[in-house]
């Protein structure tokens, strides 16, 4: 029998290999700068992280899937948990809480405390309308799309803009049905 | 001041903060997969290698400023090296430390230059998931950390042109990758009058 699949992924970020998050904070704050300049308008800053993270999320849940031992959800609930307690954990080493469950169970909010991405950062007021670490976002939809799961995830609140946590609102759109890349024998 | 949606805009300033330890860590797979998106965006930007490298060391510079400032707070006392050896094993050490985890596995003077010198790694952190295609030639990732170098050098006083290569070993697979740290004149200059 395989093993059950983990509640929490304190066991596999222990055992991955690890980089100091400063590093990875620097490079992602370069990465923002760059965009900025390059691409002037806040906006499409935006919409290029969001890409950027959709690219990182397609791949990502690979390693997801084959480091977390986790199969198959029953539920959308259960895809959050997991996204918040083992999809953060094994990459970011934080944990995120799931909270506002809508009455039909499609929507909720994911609300992380710690984030490694908004270290030493300080948004000019030049760069107000910037989802600064819209890449999560992305992410998130890059990955569950590759598991059928079809999502909107959108920024409720950012410690960036003086909220006291950062909140990702996380929507069910659709259950994409597996099209099997073949056709049964007749 | 008033945000957006009525919220009350809180002005959190990073200087309020205490200073972190520096201990937190991710998994160096999200490193990676944020690093390759850099490199892949920054290719959409560019139509030659050199320019390539020259937006990635661009990149490296920028986090290199900061790794200094944050580590001459954080390890050194609010203190700067002055001098050429001194700065020299402040990257290859402390920098290093910091940022991959392990010090450089060497630091050499150029024997041919007077004002040359190499930090040599074995597997460079950034090149460890990177094949360079052939028809790419001698272009090299750790440009970046070439930048972070530079950006480190510059900002404590020491400009130099630096420069990331691939070096092949014998008997080994894969290359080493050199650091070669070319200092400006007037770094020498100083250094010679310090005695």
């Amino acid at each position: 029998m395989a093993p059950a699949a983990p509640r929490t992924g304190d066991a596999v970020f222990a055992s991955v290999e690890r980089v100091n998050a400063e590093l990875f904070t620097l490079t992602y704050g370069a990465i923002v700068r760059q965009l900025l300049t390059d691409l002037e308008e806040v906006d499409e800053v935006n919409k290029q992280l969001d890409q950027m993270g959709y690219n990182i999320g397609v791949r990502l849940i690979d390693e997801f899937l084959a480091k977390s031992n986790i199969s198959r959800c029953v539920d959308f609930k259960e895809t959050a948990e997991v996204i918040a307690k083992v999809g953060f954990k094994i990459f970011l080493g934080v944990t995120a809480t799931v909270t506002n469950w809508d009455a039909e169970g499609t929507s909720c909010s994911l609300v992380l405390e710690e984030n490694p991405l908004v270290d030493f950062v300080e948004l000019p007021d030049t760069c107000q309308g910037l989802y600064y670490c819209n890449i999560l976002s992305g992410v998130i939809r890059g990955a569950l799309e590759m598991v059928s799961m079809k999502t909107e995830v959108t920024w409720v609140r950012d410690i960036l803009h003086g909220d006291d946590a950062c909140e990702l609102r996380v929507k069910l759109v659709k259950q994409i049905p597996e099209e099997y890349p073949y056709k049964d024998d007749d | 001041m008033i945000g957006v949606g009525g919220k009350i805009k809180q002005y959190t300033n990073v200087l309020d903060k205490p200073l972190s330890k520096g201990r937190q860590e991710v998994s160096l797979s999200a490193f990676a997969f944020l690093f390759s998106e850099l490199v892949q965006y920054n290719q959409t930007q560019v139509d030659n290698i050199t320019e390539l490298e020259r937006r990635l060391e661009d990149a490296g510079y920028a986090v290199g400023t900061r790794v200094l400032e944050l580590l001459c707070h954080r390890e050194k006392g609010n203190r700067r090296e002055t001098r050429l050896l001194g700065i020299l094993s402040f990257v290859h050490s402390t920098v290093w430390k910091v940022l991959f985890g392990k010090v450089a596995d060497s630091l050499e003077k150029g024997t041919e230059h007077e004002d040359e010198y190499m930090i040599s790694e074995k597997e460079l952190l950034v090149n460890r998931f990177i094949s360079v295609p052939k028809d790419m030639g001698a272009f090299n990732c750790g440009a970046f950390v070439a930048g972070i170098v530079r950006g480190v050098l510059e900002n404590a006083g020491f400009p130099a042109v630096v420069t990331a290569h691939f070096v092949p070993m014998e008997g080994q697979q894969r290359p080493r990758t050199t650091i070669l740290i070319k200092f400006a004149d007037e770094v020498l200059r100083r250094e010679a009058m310090l005695g």
